[in-house]
């Protein structure tokens, strides 16, 4: 029996997949060898003397080669175990597993917000291109993209948090908090990420269909008596998915991998945070385990795009 | 939100006593009774994924804050005036050459309801010690050669070099006292203590929940219920924070915007003068800083006050190029206090041999906030005394263990510490691993083994002046200047007398501050 061939590319990209992910890991390890100094003299600081150096590093086995300790941990990591932290001496699976779930909260949070409206704005923006509306959703959304996000960020705080004190400044809600706390104590910094991501698919969105507006078929809709509404849901988007479903799948996987400024202003404990502390310790283990978080999560969402664009369109399947 | 953890009779008494405060100094209530209860939350800098409760790592931060403050006890603690009082030693005594230490302890136990006993202690300070320790306190302990218990209750510790300050070292952060293993090691894992709190949540670099113990020995100390420290590294969201009352309590207010968090009603500075001190070390036995007058040209090339007025904005001093502050017993202010005087420092300039001047300063915002802008003033400065000081900026991520200590002309950070002798035995003695100057002065080296001996005050103030002369005039460290502790809190939290040493009133705020 012959696979299917979308199934055969799925299997064949999960393998490229791995590939991808021991890369990575090594790649990582090289780059913070060749970082100066190691764990033990980060975390003694100051107050570090070559003994207690010494001392720190006996514990710890880091007076082994390097190769020795990154075949050591690649074999740990085959058997499913990611290790112990250097620095705290915690499971490592059990530090990321609160911190993956909180970053996956709040990418998802954003998401929820900013996918539809993104798309919706992107829609209208198509559909009365060149209007007053168009250009004030353009402008908006593109002024909010070039800030920085921390400035976005300071920005909502000194409204909603400072002045109107309508929503937390702090995201942390606790170990033990309510959906509803949950997301009323991330609002500010999901709308910071909203802010951030919409340009982005709401440009493509817009793009996209523009595009398809000139073509025959469309005309031939609209010459038939078909609504402008109908034209562009049912005669556009579906041949625009593709690109849009492409440059949503990399906004989301910003959202989970790059919003460690986020988590810093409104005091988010996600993985963006614990990378950033681990780099700075060099914890290499932790580094290690945020890396290929990231670096799957990223692959998975890369093949998801591909394969619902290809879902959408099977003329990608025969390209040749 | 911010009420929500009073009655109705604490909220009127609040009120009350928060409209009282208005347009007074804090320092104004140190009498106010102190009151039990209430949930206090504080917004701290400097926790990280990676710190734990082991003490051997102890740097400051939230962690530091919330054991020795809340969870444990040393054996002495340093009180608001900076005298060391007893904790969990009810008696010290010294042996006529101080070089044997006998603490009888208190009868306490800890939060699991083990008596403290001398093998705790014991115990506690062997974490320290030894070729296996990786402890910051090493160096500290370095002089200990023996400790031993004399039944359950008395401690005899043995110096190989008598030490009148000894008790000030049995009050450093890293030396809580938590209970022995069945092994005889530190059972650091557990987080029990003696202290007024029990630690019953830490998330690293997140958040550690502190609860009111019962039980604790100390009556008049530990007043809230519960505590929870926050780790909110970058400054704008912990001043946020305080002003939007998600939190009570912060620490280290930048002195950028300090004037724009005393504006805001309801909240108030808690402002000390520290010990804190930003040196710029030189290597003297390096070219060219092995030359006292090229020592002394660079130091007059300084200007103080200008440092003072930019990067702490007002919120500090002066140094005189030792680091002894004003706050400490010995301190000598009779001694000139040294000005930015161009001439001066072209005259020893000369006095080398030398037309010009040429240097490198090693820079990093990682050694203090504002040394590169320090650095640039200094740059200015020194370049009217006809110096050149190159700048070369470092990156603030492992700043101390590539930069400082390595480059012959650099910038430091120093705390303080609780004496004269443990300041100047840390970081100016020829053999100290912290030598930043490797400065190597035979009659300091002499004057310091002698003071630390000497019991007799008069004297030992003598032998501390001449000291800080022979730093201030041969010693290879510019100390520009010490700069104030700068704390902010919400109006209901009050507090008594402040310590001085550190900030958080000597990281002990958890032990005694209160609600109102």
């Amino acid at each position: 029996m012959t696979l299917h061939p979308l199934a055969f590319m799925i299997l064949k990209r999960l393998a490229l997949g791995l590939v991808t992910l021991l890369a990575i890991s090594l790649f990582i390890f090289l780059a913070i060898e060749l970082l100066p100094g190691d764990i033990a003299e980060e975390v003694l600081g100051q107050s570090a003397t070559p003994e207690t150096v010494a001392a720190f590093r006996r514990e710890l086995g880091l007076d082994q080669p390097a190769i020795t300790r990154y075949l050591a941990w690649l074999t740990d990591v085959l058997h499913g175990d990611f290790g112990t932290s250097l620095a705290s001496g915690r499971e490592i699976s059990e530090l990321l597993a609160g911190r993956f779930a909180n970053t996956l909260f709040l990418a998802l949070y954003a998401a929820a917000i900013s996918v539809p409206l993104a798309i919706g704005l992107g829609l209208l923006a198509a559909l009365y291109r060149g209007s007053w509306f168009d250009r004030t959703v353009n402008i908006a959304t593109l002024s909010s993209i070039s800030f920085p996000e921390y400035f976005v960020a300071y920005i909502l705080l000194l409204f909603f948090s400072v002045k109107w004190g309508l929503f937390p400044s702090i995201a942390d809600f606790g170990s033990d908090a309510s959906l509803g706390t949950m997301l009323y104590r991330t609002f500010l910094p999901a709308l910071t990420l909203v802010l951030v991501v919409t340009a982005h698919m709401m440009r493509m969105t817009r793009a996209a269909i523009i595009n398809l507006l000139a073509q025959p078929y469309i005309e031939m809709a609209r010459l038939k008596g078909a609504s402008p509404a109908r034209v562009i849901l049912r005669h556009a988007l579906p041949n625009a998915l593709a690109p849009i479903i492409n440059v949503v799948a990399l906004n989301l996987a910003y959202l989970v991998t790059g919003v460690v400024i986020v988590e810093v202003v409104f005091v988010y404990p996600g993985l963006g945070q614990l990378m950033v502390d681990s780099v700075a310790k060099r914890d290499i283990p932790v580094v290690q385990a945020c890396c290929l978080i990231f670096a799957g999560i990223y692959i998975l969402l890369n093949l998801s795009a591909d394969v619902l664009a290809i879902a959408t369109n099977p003329r990608l399947m025969h390209r040749k | 939100m911010a009420l929500s953890n009073l009655d109705r009779r604490g909220f009127l008494k609040g009120t009350t006593a928060g409209a009282l405060a208005l347009g007074l100094a804090p320092r104004a209530f140190a009498q106010e009774t102190p009151k039990r209860g209430g949930h206090v939350r504080i917004g701290h800098s400097g926790g990280a994924t990676s710190d734990t409760i082991d003490p051997a790592t102890y740097t400051g931060g939230p962690v530091v804050t919330a054991m020795i403050g809340g969870v444990c006890n040393n054996l002495v603690e340093i009180d608001e005036t900076g005298a060391a009082k007893p904790e969990l030693a009810e008696e010290i005594t010294p042996s006529a050459d101080a070089k044997t230490w006998t603490f009888k302890l208190r009868k306490v136990t800890f939060s699991n309801g083990r008596p403290l006993t001398a093998g705790d202690v014991i115990a506690s300070f062997r974490h320290h010690m030894g070729d296996d320790t990786k402890s910051g306190a090493k160096e500290l302990l370095k002089d200990v050669i023996d400790i031993r218990a004399d039944g359950d209750n008395v401690v005899v510790f043995e110096l190989g070099s008598g030490n009148a300050d000894f008790p000030f070292v049995a009050a450093d952060y890293h030396l809580l006292i938590m209970p022995a293993a069945a092994d005889g090691t530190m059972d650091w894992k557990s987080g029990i203590g003696t202290g007024g709190y029990t630690l019953e949540e830490h998330e690293p670099g997140v958040r550690i929940g502190l609860k009111r113990r019962e039980d604790y020995w100390k009556s008049d100390r530990a007043w809230f219920d519960e505590v929870t420290l926050l780790t909110i590294n970058d400054p704008t969201a912990r001043q946020n924070a305080l002003v939007t009352g998600e939190v009570d309590i912060i620490n280290g207010v930048p002195t950028k915007t300090v004037h724009l968090l005393e504006r805001r009603p309801g909240i108030d500075l808690v402002e000390v003068t520290g010990t804190a001190h930003f040196p710029f070390p030189m290597h003297c036995d390096a070219a060219p800083y092995d030359d006292v007058n090229v020592r002394l040209a660079l130091k007059y090339a300084m200007n103080r006050e200008e440092m003072v007025e930019k990067i702490l904005r007002g919120h500090g001093s002066v140094g005189n190029d030792h680091p002894i502050a004003p706050a400490y017993r010995f301190h000598n202010a009779d001694l000139e206090q040294r000005a930015y005087d161009p001439d001066k420092a072209k005259y020893h300039l000369k006095q080398a041999g030398r037309d010009s001047l040429d240097v490198t300063l090693a820079t990093s915002n990682g050694a203090f906030a504002g040394a590169v802008d320090a650095a640039v003033l200094f740059q200015e400065s020194a370049a009217r005394a006809g110096i050149t000081v190159n700048i070369k900026n470092e990156p603030a991520d492992g700043y101390w263990s590539n930069v400082w200590l390595k480059a012959p002309f650099c910038q430091g950070y120093w705390n303080g510490r609780p004496t004269e002798d443990w300041m100047f035995s840390m970081v100016y003695a020829a053999d100290s691993s912290w030598n930043e100057t490797h400065w190597q002065n035979a009659r300091f080296n002499t004057l310091l083994q002698e003071a630390r001996i000497e019991l007799d005050t008069a004297r030992r103030a003598e032998m501390y002046s001449e000291m800080q002369q022979l730093c201030r005039d041969d010693g290879g460290a510019i100390i520009p200047m010490f700069a104030n502790f700068i704390d902010g809190k919400s109006e209901k939290v009050k507090h008594g007398a402040l310590a001085s040493n550190r900030f958080l009133d000597g990281w002990k705020a958890v032990e005694r501050w209160w609600l109102a």
